[in-house]
């Protein structure tokens, strides 16, 4: 661990990111601290993928400055766990979830490398999402929250100190992605990690959520989920009616898809 | 069979059977990746390009297997920097491959020496290499075999999980554009022996046997490879009993023999229907 414990994990610094004419968000200033739980919300096409390829240094900035793990981004990527969007994989594939799981320790590795030494690690990492049952299944014929967990398990195997995950739960079962939230939250505290989480939908991370990063019509707000979450704040993000409504715990937002659409106006295409 | 142990402890025969098994090593190794990248047609492809180089070769000065290896390395160059998508990339090797294989007839419509270097490009000749073009043979698997035990993993990585080896800084692009040139050297090593007509029986028929007999890479690899050994050493032992047919034939015979025993033994998912 190079970084200072006071140090950022992410920071972004006066982050602009433009698509062709189209601004998606300028000037946006957020950090992550390490042990923080940030979520990405907001509409499609506001750029949080891009955001995640971003710290990833797969994607590039139109102006502004980002550092993730105290380095510009793309030289941390040994540290960093990613969690992509949720898609099958192929029936076909040759490969059982334990070697999903091991290629997250070591498949960047040339040369020769030692099954024997990463076992165990891949075991515990198995045995952390519950997985231990179906890890030696072929991969395609598990199911979306089966493949899923043994995703999570991938990410957290290398023991990274930044989570990057890009709608985990999306099309996951209530069981699934309660345990998935509950795992990702208990390694961050364990490890003191910080989770950057892209989302449509809060509720099922909302118990665990720190931080909000909420991108909607060429705006940016972050705060705390209380402060970001509510009526006021949405309404002004949009610039049209937004109301939420809070039920058992649960948050309800109104009239959010129906303020971006009519912002976003002819631009429909999305940059997922 | 008595041929056999006559052969058996003559040069020819000799060399032929370690080129078999070097060639047989090298397109078993290479054989999953081939399938989990979705390549298949770009060996056959590649392979029918190196016709059109050994063709070539032939014409320019009787040396068609330089020839050959200069046309599929020229494919590979192409398509590495085009990189195209999967999807693209089969139409565009459709199209250099027709072209190519034009060109290739026209090569040998103006050579007027022997018709069986012709066909000897076509179905493979491995009696009948020299020295030097062992050697060559030798020195091109190496390479080959050294290289994919290099890039093993990361390119097993970016193979079966693109997204997350590219996030974690496995270099997909180059990686893929090595494997291009792998595949070209081993596609056209292979053609010696069974010719480029027939390069998918050492290249594909393996390693897809291998996956239906289990899901773990590296006993998909070891078997993949093991398969390989059986063709190319059998379809040479056996074209050396029979006298007179090309091994290539044998080859072929002995490893779709071996597809079919896995497709009926086999219960990993590539056996199974849709649930």
């Amino acid at each position: 661990m190079t970084t200072n414990k006071n140090d950022a994990v992410v920071q972004l610094r006066g982050a602009t990111l433009r698509f062709g004419q189209r601004p998606l968000w300028a000037g946006l200033n957020a950090s992550v601290q390490p042990g923080e739980f940030v979520a990405i919300l907001g509409p499609n096409g506001t750029g949080k993928t891009t955001l995640l390829k971003i710290l990833l240094g797969l994607e590039r900035l139109t102006a502004g400055s980002a550092s993730v793990l105290g380095t510009e981004p793309g030289k941390s990527n040994a540290n960093i766990g990613y969690v992509p969007q949720q898609k099958n994989f192929d029936r076909n594939l040759p490969i059982r979830g334990r070697d999903l799981v091991e290629l997250g320790l070591n498949g960047t590795q040339f040369g020769w490398h030692n099954h024997a030494a990463a076992a165990k690690q891949v075991q515990s990492a198995i045995a952390f999402v519950k997985a231990e049952v179906y890890a030696d299944n072929p991969i395609g014929l598990l199911s979306g929250g089966e493949q899923q967990r043994l995703r999570i398990a991938q990410a957290l195997v290398s023991s990274p100190q930044l989570l990057l995950c890009d709608e985990p739960l999306l099309s996951l079962d209530l069981p699934s992605q309660t345990l998935i939230t509950h795992v990702l939250d208990d390694y961050r505290k364990r490890t003191q990690a910080a989770i950057v989480f892209v989302t449509h939908e809060i509720n099922p991370i909302l118990p665990y959520v720190d931080k909000v990063l909420y991108l909607a019509n060429g705006q940016w707000v972050i705060d705390t989920p209380q402060r970001v979450l509510q009526s006021g704040t949405l309404t002004k993000l949009y610039g049209s009616p937004v109301e939420v409504l809070r039920h058992n715990g649960r948050l309800l937002v109104i009239g959010a898809d129906e303020a971006a659409h009519t912002n976003q106006g002819t631009h429909h295409e999305e940059h997922a | 069979m008595s041929n056999l142990f006559i052969y058996i402890h003559q040069a020819f025969a000799q060399h032929a059977l370690l080129a078999g098994a070097l060639v047989a090593a090298s397109c078993g190794l290479i054989g999953p990746f081939v399938i989990s990248r979705g390549m298949a047609f770009a060996v056959h492809g590649t392979s029918e390009l190196a016709f059109t180089g050994a063709a070539a070769g032939l014409l320019a000065g009787s040396n068609p297997v330089a020839g050959a290896y200069v046309g599929s390395l020229a494919v590979a160059g192409v398509l590495g920097a085009l990189g195209a998508k999967e999807r693209e990339r089969d139409s565009t090797i459709g199209v250099i491959l027709a072209f190519g294989l034009g060109l290739g007839v026209l090569f040998l419509s103006y050579y007027h020496g022997f018709a069986t270097q012709a066909t000897n490009i076509l179905f493979g000749n491995i009696f009948g290499v020299s020295n030097d073009q062992l050697w060559l043979l030798l020195g091109i698997c190496a390479v080959v075999l050294v290289s994919m035990l290099a890039i093993y993993r990361p390119l097993l990585f970016a193979s079966v999980d693109p997204d997350v080896a590219q996030a974690k800084g496995v270099p997909v692009r180059l990686l893929s554009i090595i494997f291009l040139f792998v595949l070209a050297l081993t596609v056209t090593s292979a053609a010696q022996i069974v010719g480029t007509l027939l390069v998918l029986s050492l290249a594909i028929t393996p390693a897809a046997a291998a996956q239906r007999l289990t899901t773990k890479p590296s006993s998909i690899t070891l078997l993949s490879i093991s398969f390989a050994l059986i063709a190319s050493l059998g379809g040479i032992a056996a074209s050396l009993v029979s006298g007179t047919v090309k091994p290539s034939i044998f080859v072929t015979i002995i490893s779709f023999a071996l597809y079919i025993f896995a497709r009926i033994v086999g219960t990993t998912p590539a056996t199974k229907r849709a649930a």
